[in-house]
C-alpha cells in the first residue's frame, strides 16, 4: 500500500489546554521523562538511605540498635531491588530514552504519546505498590532482591506474608509499564527518524538506549513468568518452584518444584537486566567524551557492533550466576565460556573510548569529569567481573563481599557516574540554565572518590571471605578482627558519599532559579537535540519545519571546517568534507579557522 | 531495511540525505504494525518461557500427564473459525464488500467469544472431576497456559469491540482497516499458540 | 590536569593498597591449590591491564587537555588498530580461561577413592551422616523427619540402619582422605562452605548436589552457610575437625547409628518424679519456680530442651564466670549420675502441667514487644512462642518474665551462650540484639506473658 513517511506526515498531537494536561496528564515526551526521572530518583534516594541504614549496622555493630536482623534484610532486599530495578531502569529508559530518543532521531514526539503517558502512570502504580509494602504487617520481603524460593515464603523469612506478595504485584505491575514504554522507544527509533537520519548516523545514545529496550522487552517476561508461577504457588499452592519442605517441624504439602528452576528464570532476566542499565550509560557516556573531548567518537561502527553483540550475548550467559547453585556443574564449562567473551566486545569499548581521549582536544568540564571517572570504574568493576566469570574462581568468591564489590563497582557506581554526567550534560538544554560549576565540582570529587573509597576495599573483604548477607559477622576462625576496621571505615565513606548527593539536588534547585543562561548549544555539539529552535524544546520540538540530516553525528574538529564541530542538520555544501582516514591538523595546509 | 548494509555503513564519508539507506522509517509499514510485531515478539517469549518450564517440571519425579477434556478439540475449532472469518474479513475490506466485513468481523469476534466461553466450561469440567489447580502440576500449567492465552485473547476482543462498534454505528471499513488487518494478525498468532 | 593526577595516584594507591593489605585468603587447608593457582594467573593479566589501560587515559587526559591554538585530529576508526586490540585481548581472557575450566575439569569429576559423608541443612542448624559399616548412605526424605528421626533418614531401608548419625553442628573428617560431600536441605536453600577448603555449594530441597576436596592439614574450621535462608542465616555455624584417621575412626565409634537412635529406652517418669523432690524445694512441686531463690518455673520447658540444659550445667557450659546463679545449679545438676537420670527428671518436668506464673515486670509496652518478637524471636520460638525441637528453641510461653529479663542479660553480655560447647547458644548472643535496651526486654517479656493461654 502507498506509504507516507511518517516524518513528513503531520503528526496529530495533542495540544495541552491547562496547566493539568500540559504538566500532569501530559503526553509531551520531554514531560514525562521529567516526571519518570523525578520519581526513579525520589525512589533512588530512600534505596541510598536504606543502604546507609544497614551500612551503620555492619560498621558499628551493637552500637546502633535502629535495625534488627529482621529490618536489616528487608532493607538489603529493598535496598537492591529498588536500586536496580526502580532506579537505574527507569531512569535510564523512561528518563533519558523518553527525553532524548525525540529529539536525537528528530521527531516532534514518541510515536504513541498515549501509550506513552499511561506508561508513566502505570510505573508509578507499581512504585507506590512497592511502597505500600513497607507499611502492611510484617513489612516489605527480606528475601534478598534474587527472591529465591522456597524461602521467600516461609516463615523464617520477614516480609513472608503480606510483603512478599506485594512485591511480586509490583514487579508485574512494573513490567506492563516498561513494556508499554519499550515497544514506544523501539517503533520511534525505527519509524519515525527524520530526513537523512539512517541508522548509523544516529548518536550512540540512542543505540545504546535502543538495544537495551529491546533487551529488556525480551528479558522481562522471564521475570513476569517467574512472579505469574511463585505467585501461584504462594496462594493457590500450587508447585512449581515448590518442593516438599518442612517448616518448623511440620511438613508443608508441596511436592516435586524446582527451585533451580526458579533461578534459571529469574537469571534469564537478571543477566540482560544488567547490561539494560549498562548499555544506555555505555551509550550516553559515549556522547559525553566525544562532545568534551571535540573528536569524533572513535570507531563508530565497532561501537554499535559491540553494543549489539553484548546485547546478544547478554541473553547466553545467564548462569554464571548459578555456579554453585547446585545445577548440573557441567553447564559450567559453556557459561564460564560465553561470560568471558562477553568481556571482547565490552573490552573495544573501553578502548574505543579511551582512543577517543586520545590526540583529542580534552574540556574537562563536570560531564567529562564524571565521564573519565566512569571509565575507572567500569575498568575495575569489569575486571573482577572476570574473575567470577571464571568458573573456579567463583568457589572461593561466590556469596561473599568480592561479589558484593563487583557489582556495585560495574553497576552501583559505574552507571550512577554516567547518570551524573548526563545530567549536568543535559541539564542546560532541559532548563535552559547552567548549573553551578563549583558545587558540581566538588559532587564530582566527592561522588567519586569516596564510591572508591567504599568499594575497593570492599573486594578484600571478600578475599577473606566474608560472606555477604550476613547481619553480623560473630566469631571466625579465620577472619582477623581487622576487617572490622576495613567495615568501618567504608560505611564513614557512604556516610560522606550519601551526604555529598546533597549537593546535587541543592545544585539543581540553585540553578533552576539563578543559573545563568545557558543559550541553546553551550557545549558546541552535534547532534540534533541541541539544534531546536527553543530551549528548553516546545511541545513538538521543531516549529513548522521537521529537521533534515547530512552527516553523521560526530563531526568534531573537521579539518578546514568554520568550526570546530558541524551539526548534523548543516548541509553537506555549506562545509568541507574529509576524505582521509588520518587527518592531523598539525601539519594542515589549510588551518581554515585558526 | 537492509541491516547488514545499514550496519555496515561508514557514514562519516558520504555526507547528504542518502536516500539510498533507510532513513525514515524502517519499514513500511505503519508504526501500530510494527509495535504489534514487537508485542507478539514479547508474547512469543512469554508463552515459550512458559512451555520451557512445562518440560522442565515434566522431567521431575511427580509428574502425572493430564487427560484433556474433549471439549478441548470444539474450543480449538472455534478459534480456527474466528481466525478464518478475520482471514476473510481482511479480505472483504480490500475489494470493498462492507456488508460481508460487518458479518465477517462481528462473527470472528462472537466465535472468539465462544471459544473463550468454551474453556471456561472445560474449566469447570476439570475441576468437577476433582482435577483442581494444586492437584498436580500438569493440571497447574494447564489451567495457568489456558488462562494466560484467554487473557491475551480478552486484550484482543477490546481492539475488535471498538471497531466492530464503529461498523454497526455505520462507520466504513476504510475506518477500521488498520485494526482488523492487525487484529488478523494477532488472532493468527493466538491461533498459532493454542495448537 | 589534576583529574590526571588524581586518577595515576589512585592506580599507584590500589596497587599499594594491595601489597600492603593483611586482607587475602585464608590458608588452604585441601588440595585446590590449583585454585589458587588461577586465581593468580587472573589476578596478574586483569592487574597489568588496569594498570595499562588507566594509566594510558591517565596520560592522554594529560596531554592532550584543552591548549589554545590546539586542535583535535579527525579519525573516525582505524581498523587495524582495532583488530589488533581484540586479538590482544582474547588472547588475555584465553589465558584466563584455560586454566579455569581445566580445573573445573577435576571439581566436577570425582574421584573412585572418595568417601562420602551426607550434610544436612535446615534453618538453620547443620547435621551429618556417614555411611557407617556398609559404606551406602539409606535413603531419605522430608516425609520421614520427624523428633526423634531428624535427619529424615527412611527406617525401611536396610542401608540406613548402620549408618552413623550426628545431629549436631560438629563434623570430623580424617586427614588427606578425598571426601565428596553429599548436600541435602530439609527446607530452603543453604549453602556449604568451609574457607579453608575453597570449595563450596548449595544445598537445594528436593535433590542432593555435591562437592569434593582432600582436606590436607590437620585443624578445626568453621562451616559457614553461604545462600540467604531466613533471618538466621549469619548464624547458621558448624565446625569441622579435620584430624589423623585413627583419631577419627574412634570418634566415629563413639557416634550413635540410626538404628541405636530409633531403640533409645523410654524414660522412667515415676523414677524422674522421685530424683525431682530434690529440685522441688526451690524449684516448686509443680515446677512454678521461686524468685526470691532465684529458681525459674521449669513447667513447660520441653525435655529435650530441660536434658541439654542439664548436661551444660554438668559440663560447665553454663553456670561459669559471671553467672552466680547459675553456679547455684551446677553442683545441683551434677547430682543427676547418669545421663538416665537425667532422662528421667526430663521427661517427669517435660510433663508438667500448670498455667502461666504471674508477671513481675511493669511497664512493658505489649505492641512493641509485639514487634520485636513476631518479626525476629517467632522465627524459632513459633508465631505463639511454644517452642519447637525442629529449630531447638525452648518453649517461652508462660515463663517467669523475670527469669527472661536475666537470661537475655546474659546472652547480650556473653555471659551465656559463647561457651565453645555450647552449640545454640550462640545464636541467641545474636539474636538477643534484637532487643536494644531494658526498655524493649520489659515490652517483649510482657508480649509473650499474654501468650500463655
Ligand atoms: C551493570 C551491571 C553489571 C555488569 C556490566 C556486569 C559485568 C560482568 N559481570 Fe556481573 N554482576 C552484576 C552486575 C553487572 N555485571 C550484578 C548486579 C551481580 C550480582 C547479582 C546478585 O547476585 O545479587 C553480578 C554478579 C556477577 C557474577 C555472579 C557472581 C556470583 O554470584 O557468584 C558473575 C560471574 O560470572 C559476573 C560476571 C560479570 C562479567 C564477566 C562481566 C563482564 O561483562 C565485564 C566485562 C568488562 C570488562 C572485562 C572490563 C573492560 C575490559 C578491559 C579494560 C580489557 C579487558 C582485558 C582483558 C580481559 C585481557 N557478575
Ligand atoms: C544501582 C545499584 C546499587 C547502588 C547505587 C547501590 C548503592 C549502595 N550500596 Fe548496594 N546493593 C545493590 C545495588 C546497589 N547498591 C544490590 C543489587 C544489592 C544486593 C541486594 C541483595 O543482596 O539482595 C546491594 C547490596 C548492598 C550491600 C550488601 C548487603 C549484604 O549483602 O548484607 C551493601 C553493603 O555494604 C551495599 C551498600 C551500598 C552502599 C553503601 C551504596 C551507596 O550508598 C553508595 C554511595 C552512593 C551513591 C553511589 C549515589 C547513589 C545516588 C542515588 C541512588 C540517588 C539517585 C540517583 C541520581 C540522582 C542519579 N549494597
Ligand atoms: Cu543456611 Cu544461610
Ligand atoms: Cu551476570
Amino acid at each position: 500500500m502507498a506509504y507516507v513517511p511518517l516524518a513528513d506526515q503531520e503528526q496529530e498531537l495533542h495540544h495541552p489546554h491547562s496547566w493539568v494536561t500540559k504538566y500532569v496528564w501530559s503526553q509531551d515526551h520531554k514531560v514525562i521523562a521529567i516526571q519518570y526521572g523525578s520519581t526513579a530518583i525520589f525512589v533512588g534516594v530512600i534505596a541510598l538511605v536504606l543502604s546507609l541504614m544497614f551500612r551503620m549496622q555492619l560498621g558499628f555493630p551493637e552500637t546502633f540498635d535502629m535495625i534488627d536482623p529482621s529490618s536489616y534484610y528487608q532493607a538489603v532486599t529493598m535496598h537492591g531491588m529498588i536500586m536496580v530495578v526502580y532506579l537505574l531502569t527507569a531512569l535510564l529508559l523512561g528518563g533519558f530514552g523518553n527525553y532524548l530518543i525525540p529529539l536525537m532521531v528528530g521527531a516532534r514526539d514518541m510515536v504513541f504519546p498515549f501509550l506513552n503517558m499511561l506508561s508513566y502512570w502505570v510505573y508509578l502504580l507499581s512504585v507506590i505498590i512497592l511502597l505500600a509494602s513497607f507499611f502492611v504487617s510484617g513489612g516489605p520481603t527480606g528475601a534478598g532482591w534474587t527472591l529465591y524460593p522456597p524461602q521467600t515464603s516461609m516463615i523464617g523469612t520477614p516480609g513472608h506474608g503480606m510483603g512478599i506478595i506485594l512485591m511480586l504485584v509490583s514487579l508485574g505491575v512494573f513490567i506492563i509499564a516498561f513494556t508499554m514504554g519499550g515497544l514506544n522507544y523501539v517503533t520511534t527509533v525505527l519509524q519515525a527518524r527524520c530526513r537523512g537520519l539512517t541508522m548509523m548516523r544516529l548518536p550512540l545514545s540512542v543505540w545504546g538506549i535502543f538495544v537495551a529496550t529491546i533487551l529488556g522487552l525480551f528479558a522481562f517476561p522471564a521475570l513476569l513468568v517467574a512472579a505469574i508461577m511463585m505467585t501461584f504457588d504462594i496462594l493457590l499452592g500450587t508447585s512449581f518452584f515448590m518442593p516438599a519442605v518442612v517448616e518448623a517441624g511440620q511438613a508443608l504439602d508441596y511436592s516435586g518444584g524446582s527451585p533451580i528452576l526458579f533461578q534459571h528464570l529469574f537469571w534469564f532476566f537478571g543477566h540482560p537486566e544488567v547490561y539494560i542499565v549498562a548499555l544506555p550509560a555505555f551509550g550516553l557516556v559515549s556522547d559525553v567524551l566525544s562532545t568534551h573531548a571535540r573528536k569524533n567518537i572513535f570507531g563508530y561502527r565497532m561501537m554499535v557492533w559491540a553494543i549489539i553483540a553484548i546485547g546478544g550475548l547478554s541473553f547466553i550467559v545467564w548462569a554464571h550466576h548459578m555456579y554453585v547453585s547446585g545445577m548440573n556443574p557441567y553447564f559450567g564449562f559453556f557459561f564460564a565460556t560465553t561470560t568471558l567473551i562477553i568481556a571482547v566486545p565490552t573490552a573495544l569499548k573501553v578502548y574505543n573510548w579511551v582512543l577517543t581521549l586520545w590526540e583529542g582536544d580534552i574540556r574537562l568540564n563536570v560531564p567529562m569529569c564524571f565521564a573519565i571517572g566512569f571509565i575507572f570504574t567500569f575498568i575495575h568493576g569489569g575486571l573482577t567481573g572476570l574473575f567470577l566469570g571464571n568458573v573456579v574462581i567463583d568457589l572461593p568468591l561466590s556469596d561473599t563481599y568480592f561479589v558484593v564489590a563487583h557489582f556495585h563497582m560495574v553497576m552501583g557506581v559505574s552507571p550512577i557516574l554516567v547518570l551524573y554526567a548526563a545530567l549536568y550534560h543535559w541539564f542546560p538544554k532541559m532548563s535552559g540554565k547552567m548549573y553551578h560549576d563549583g558545587m558540581a565540582k566538588w559532587h564530582f570529587w566527592l561522588t567519586f572518590l569516596g564510591t572508591y573509597a567504599i568499594y575497593l576495599p570492599m573486594h578484600y573483604l571478600g578475599f577473606l571471605g566474608v560472606p555477604r548477607r550476613y547481619y553480623a559477622l560473630g566469631t571466625t576462625d579465620f577472619i582477623p578482627e581487622s576487617a572490622q576496621h576495613l567495615n568501618t571505615s567504608i560505611t564513614v565513606a557512604a556516610l560522606i558519599v550519601g551526604a555529598a548527593q546533597l549537593l546535587f539536588f541543592i545544585n539543581i534547585f540553585w540553578s533552576l532559579r539563578y543559573g545563568k543562561n545557558a543559550g541553546s548549544n553551550p557545549w558546541g555539539a552535534t547532534t540534533l537535540e541541541w539544534q531546536t529552535p527553543d530551549t528548553p524544546p516546545v511541545h513538538g520540538n521543531w516549529g513548522p519545519e521537521l529537521p533534515s540530516v547530512y552527516r553523521w553525528a560526530y563531526d568534531y574538529s573537521v579539518p578546514g571546517a568554520h568550526e570546530d564541530f558541524i551539526p548534523q542538520n548543516t548541509p553537506e555544501a555549506s562545509e568541507p568534507t574529509v576524505d582521509t582516514e588520518h587527518f592531523d591538523p598539525d601539519h594542515d595546509s589549510s588551518k581554515a579557522d585558526i | 531495511m537492509n541491516f547488514y548494509k545499514d550496519v555496515t555503513d561508514k557514514s562519516w564519508e558520504r555526507k547528504g540525505l542518502l536516500e539510498d539507506l533507510a532513513s525514515e522509517p524502517a519499514f513500511a509499514a505503519p508504526p501500530q504494525k510494527v509495535a504489534l510485531v514487537f508485542f507478539l515478539g514479547v508474547a512469543t517469549v512469554i508463552f515459550s518461557l512458559f512451555t520451557v518450564s512445562y518440560f522442565i517440571r515434566m522431567e521431575l519425579p511427580d509428574w502425572t500427564p493430564l487427560a484433556e477434556p474433549g471439549l478441548l478439540w470444539i474450543n480449538t475449532a472455534l478459534l480456527v473459525l474466528s481466525s478464518v472469518l478475520f482471514q476473510w474479513s481482511r479480505s472483504a475490506i480490500r475489494n470493498r464488500q462492507e456488508k460481508l466485513v460487518k458479518l465477517t468481523v462481528i462473527g470472528g469476534g462472537l466465535f472468539a467469544l465462544a471459544f473463550i466461553a468454551g474453556q471456561l466450561a472445560a474449566w469447570r469440567e476439570l475441576s468437577e472431576s476433582g482435577m483442581f489447580l494444586a492437584g498436580n502440576p500438569a493440571n497447574s500449567f494447564f489451567y495457568l497456559l489456558t488462562g494466560i492465552h484467554a487473557i491475551h485473547l480478552l486484550g484482543g476482543l477490546w481492539v475488535w469491540s471498538k471497531s466492530s462498534l464503529r461498523l454497526l454505528s455505520g462507520g466504513t471499513s476504510e475506518e477500521i482497516r488498520l485494526s482488523v488487518e492487525l487484529s488478523t494478525l494477532y488472532w493468527h498468532f493466538l491461533l498459532l499458540l493454542w495448537v | 590536569m589534576a583529574l590526571a593526577v588524581v586518577l595515576l595516584l589512585l592506580i599507584v594507591g590500589s596497587v599499594i593498597f594491595h601489597f600492603a593489605s593483611p586482607w587475602w585468603f585464608t590458608p588452604i587447608a585441601a588440595e585446590w591449590q590449583s585454585i589458587d593457582f588461577t586465581i593468580n594467573v587472573t589476578f596478574w593479566v586483569t592487574g597489568l591491564v588496569f594498570i595499562a589501560v588507566n594509566a594510558f587515559m591517565a596520560y592522554c587526559v594529560w596531554k592532550f587537555r584543552q591548549k589554545e591554538g590546539h586542535k583535535a585530529v579527525y579519525e573516525p576508526e582505524n581498523s587495524r588498530l582495532e583488530a589488533g586490540l581484540s586479538i590482544v585481548t582474547t588472547l588475555g581472557v584465553v589465558a584466563m580461561l584455560a586454566p579455569g575450566l581445566f580445573v573445573w575439569a577435576t571439581f566436577v569429576t570425582v574421584p573412585e577413592e572418595a568417601t562420602d559423608y551426607e550434610v544436612v541443612g535446615q534453618q538453620w542448624q547443620w547435621s551429618f551422616r556417614y555411611p557407617g559399616a556398609d559404606g551406602i548412605l539409606g535413603t531419605a526424605d522430608t516425609v520421614f523427619v520427624s523428633e526423634n528421626n531428624p535427619l529424615g533418614v527412611n527406617p525401611e531401608d536396610p542401608n540406613s540402619q548402620d549408618d552413623v548419625i550426628v545431629n549436631g553442628p560438629e563434623m570430623r573428617l580424617p586427614v588427606n582422605q578425598p571426601v565428596r560431600a553429599l548436600l541435602r536441605s530439609k527446607d530452603v536453600l543453604h549453602n556449604y562452605t568451609v574457607p579453608q577448603f575453597r570449595v563450596k555449594m548449595d544445598l537445594v530441597p528436593g535433590l542432593v548436589s555435591y562437592q569434593w576436596f582432600t582436606p590436607n592439614l590437620v585443624g578445626e574450621y568453621d562451616i559457614l552457610c553461604e545462600e540467604l535462608c531466613g533471618i538466621a542465616h549469619f548464624i547458621m555455624r558448624g565446625r569441622v575437625i579435620v584430624e589423623e584417621q585413627a583419631d577419627y575412626d574412634a570418634w566415629l565409634a563413639r557416634q550413635p547409628t540410626f538404628a541405636e537412635t530409633q531403640s533409645m529406652a523410654e524414660p522412667n517418669v515415676a523414677a524422674g518424679e522421685q530424683q525431682y523432690a530434690a529440685c522441688a524445694s526451690c524449684h516448686g512441686q509443680q515446677g512454678e519456680g521461686n524468685e526470691a531463690l532465684n529458681a525459674p518455673r521449669l513447667a513447660g520447658l520441653q525435655d529435650w530442651y530441660v536434658a541439654r540444659q542439664l548436661r551444660y550445667y554438668q559440663q560447665g557450659v553454663r553456670g561459669g564466670e559471671g553467672d552466680p546463679m547459675g553456679q547455684m545449679m551446677a553442683p545441683m545438676a551434677a547430682m543427676l549420675s547418669t545421663d538416665e537420670a537425667i532422662a528421667n527428671v526430663s521427661a517427669y518436668i517435660g510433663g508438667m502441667e500448670l498455667e502461666r506464673s504471674p508477671a513481675t515486670l511493669e511497664g512493658g509496652n505489649i505492641d512493641n514487644g509485639r514487634r520485636i518478637y513476631q518479626s525476629n524471636c517467632a522465627a524459632c520460638h513459633l508465631p505463639d512462642a511454644s517452642g519447637t525441637w525442629y529449630t531447638d528453641a525452648p518453649n517461652l510461653a508462660g515463663m517467669s518474665d523475670w527469669y527472661f529479663e536475666r537470661q537475655i542479660n546474659n546472652f547480650r553480655s556473653g555471659v551465656r551462650g559463647l561457651h565453645p560447647q555450647d552449640d545454640y547458644g550462640e545464636q541467641m548472643v545474636s539474636m538477643a540484639t534484637a532487643v536494644a535496651n531494658v526498655q524493649e526486654i520489659a515490652d517483649v517479656a510482657a508480649y509473650i506473658h499474654t501468650l500463655a493461654e
